[in-house]
């Protein structure tokens, strides 16, 4: 009986999420396209769900709602039900919408899917082999193989992100990188970008001219065709022709030009903007709070070379450190049990909501930024291929952050993976992606001034 | 050529809708074999008969200025963007016939455009709002454009087309519908290129005259400058 009101309390939850997901795919990532595909709105929102589901299962966990055979009956339920989806479903539609993008493959789409869909299950697989995460008990098809290999996927990419994030926060937020850019450098830009522009359109109005007068004399094919045409336009050349082709390069030329200065104008514009918003009361609480930041980076990236130089692996989680501490040196007796559960769901759960808003939040950034109509419906998927993975091994590294006695669960339903394996290939990561981060920032900001600041 | 023969008309509409592909069928008479997406601006030459088979026949330059991008973008994109709006003849407005929210989008394009013109200053006083009122003082001749008609099934062209009549009528423009992979819609002597010539020709009449000085009737700055225009009004 208490596993019927269990399950459909979970079930409740899941469709809350399902409806959230289906809500901010229509008002936010799709605002400028139309839906026509109504399957790949309703994966992405069944991806969301079941990873916010994860998260609540754990809050559970920590909180003890729920009966407990209950709640490891969903855990393993759920878990089955994401590995699904991200490692058959997902793959398969993305792979059915890059082929129907192309049109020679238009009849056979489903067969040229399924052997895309084959491809990558093959390098899925093969990605276990250099990794020590399994121990050789396990076999083929077990639920351990499916995870581990996902698990490895999702923790690179969030340490890819929190490495990069780490870094970008700080020197987006203060205000001392910004380059100096002045309202007369715009305009010498924008004056140069229509000059190019115009030298565009004279050279192909001679180019029309040319083409239209040829026309008319009746030589309407320049391009040479067939054998005998390729032989004559060997040994003799219409100096017209010749003329037309170097007119063209000089074109292509021009327009690679112009669309580099229209994007360094556009790069001008942002920095002005950011100028001019640094100045204001947000601003400048943005710029304060970068600093802060960048001191939080920094220890980061020093705690993840001292994690690996040392070869240490932390045994206890904040929650029960910071307990002992105030305990210890400071004297103060409370009743530990108690407060441990309640600071951990605090903590676990501002992990998890921060997560959860920085991912989206990324997300769609990315989307806008790189999409297009035709190719809007791969790039959601991907997106919830990422997102799907992402919170998989949040919930696996989330698992150092709690207090031993509620580890168990996390134990038990994932089964025996090398837990230490995926912090350390964590920090190895993040330190890699920060400490490129930081490189490329640096390379950039270098490179930048020189070409636009006026002499 | 002298700068008198200058005409300027810009291709607006969102990313995908087949602008490139467009502007090249017009300039070039041949279908664009590998679309890429277009960063920033691209232009092209359509050389065009004024007047053609009368004795004023004359021949102009008609550059298609091919604006890409995404209408709700960033705001610096808008800004860059902006600089090629300056002294508009004439506006093609591009939608894709299969993607409703292309055609709405339109009329955030056209007062982007529009605003730019009309406005000195440069800044963006429109929230965005379609609104009749500034389309009635607009004299920029506009043309609708729809895309990719093949990719629609028959059962559904009906609808499509009424649709987009509505659409056109808005913009107190004509309306032609074709698939920019296939040059048989513009063949000489079909309707649509009859229209496409009527629709230059509307736009090389309101340049030439203007920089006449001769035209009367609805002569765009006749709101601003109201001293100034007692002097240009009898001239024939």
């Amino acid at each position: 009986m208490s596993f019927l009101i269990d399950s459909s309390i979970v079930v409740t939850s899941q469709v809350l999420f399902f409806g959230f997901g289906w809500l901010f795919f229509m008002r936010q990532l799709f605002k400028d396209y139309e839906v026509r595909q109504y399957v790949v709105q309703v994966i992405f929102s069944v991806t969301f769900a079941f990873s916010c589901t994860m998260f609540e299962l754990i809050i559970f966990e920590i909180l003890g709602v729920l009966n407990s055979s209950s709640r490891y009956f969903h855990w393993k339920m759920n878990l089955c039900v994401i590995l699904l989806i991200l490692v058959f479903m997902v793959p398969f539609y993305i792979g059915y919408f890059i082929v129907s993008n192309i049109r020679l493959l238009h009849r056979q789409r489903v067969l040229f899917s399924c052997g895309l869909w084959l491809t990558f299950m093959y390098f899925f697989w093969k990605l276990g082999d250099p990794f020590p995460i399994l121990s050789p008990k396990h076999g083929i098809l077990s639920i351990e193989q499916l995870i581990s290999r996902v698990g490895v996927i999702g923790v690179t990419l969030m340490a890819l992100l929190s490495g990069f994030g780490a870094v970008n926060c700080p020197y987006t937020y203060m205000s001392y990188f910004l380059r100096n850019v002045t309202d007369t450098d715009i305009l010498a830009l924008e004056r140069r970008l229509l000059q190019t522009m115009d030298m565009i359109i004279s050279k192909k109005k001679r180019i029309a001219t040319a083409r239209r007068n040829m026309f008319q004399r009746g030589d309407v094919n320049n391009k040479p065709s067939g054998f005998w045409g390729m032989i004559k336009s060997v040994t003799t050349s219409a100096p017209g022709s010749e003329n037309l082709t170097l007119i063209q390069q000089e074109v292509d030329a021009l327009e690679e030009l112009s669309r580099q200065l229209f994007l360094e104008t556009v790069d001008l514009y942002a920095t002005k903007e950011r100028i001019e918003y640094s100045k204001t009361f947000k601003g400048r609480y943005f710029n304060v709070l970068g600093y802060f930041f960048s001191v939080y980076c920094v220890w980061k990236i020093f705690m993840a070379t001292i994690n690996i130089v040392f070869d240490r692996v932390g045994k206890t989680d904040p929650v029960t450190r910071g307990i002992e501490i105030t305990v210890n040196y400071l004297g103060i007796q409370f009743d530990v049990k108690f407060w441990s559960q309640h600071i951990s769901f605090i903590l676990v759960g501002i992990i998890i909501v921060t997560s959860i808003r920085g991912l989206l939040i990324t997300l769609t950034k990315f989307f806008y930024a790189i999409s297009s109509s035709k190719s809007s419906n791969v790039i959601v998927l991907l997106l919830a291929q990422i997102m799907g993975m992402y919170f998989v091994s949040s919930v696996l590294l989330i698992r150092m952050s709690m207090p031993p006695e509620y580890r168990t669960i996390i134990t038990e339903v994932l089964g025996e993976l090398q837990f230490n394996f995926y912090h350390r290939w964590f920090d190895v990561i993040f330190l890699v992606s920060a400490l490129s981060s930081i490189l490329f920032l640096y390379l950039a900001h270098k490179q930048a001034p020189e070409k636009h600041m006026t002499p | 050529m002298a700068s008198l023969d200058r005409v300027k008309v810009l291709v607006l509409g969102d990313s995908g809708v087949g602008k490139s592909s467009l502007v090249h069928l017009l300039c070039q008479n041949q279908v664009l074999g590998n679309p890429s997406w277009t960063v920033g601006c691209s232009v092209d030459v359509r050389v065009h008969d004024y007047k053609e088979g009368t004795p004023e026949e004359k021949t102009f330059y008609i550059e298609l200025w091919d604006v890409g991008g995404s209408v709700g973008g960033a705001s610096s994109v808008k800004s860059t963007r902006a600089v090629f709006f300056n002294s508009v003849n004439g506006i093609i407005l591009v939608h894709d016939l299969t993607n409703k929210k292309s055609s709405q989008n339109l009329y955030r394009w056209s007062l982007e455009a529009v605003n730019k013109d009309l406005v000195p200053s440069g800044v963006l006083v429109t929230n965005g709002d379609y609104d009749r009122e500034q389309f009635a003082e607009n004299q920029i001749p506009l043309l609708v454009i729809g895309t990719k008609l093949d990719q629609i099934h028959e059962a559904k062209r009906n609808e499509v087309l009424t649709r987009i009549a509505f659409l056109a009528e808005d913009f107190n423009a004509e309306e032609i519908n074709l698939d920019c992979t296939n040059p048989r819609y513009l063949a000489a002597g079909s309707s649509n290129a009859v229209k496409l010539s009527r629709f230059f020709d509307k736009v090389i009449e309101k340049r030439y005259f203007i920089r006449d000085g001769s035209q009367i009737v609805g002569f765009p700055d006749r709101k601003r400058f109201g001293a100034g225009i007692v002097k240009n009004l009898h001239y024939d």
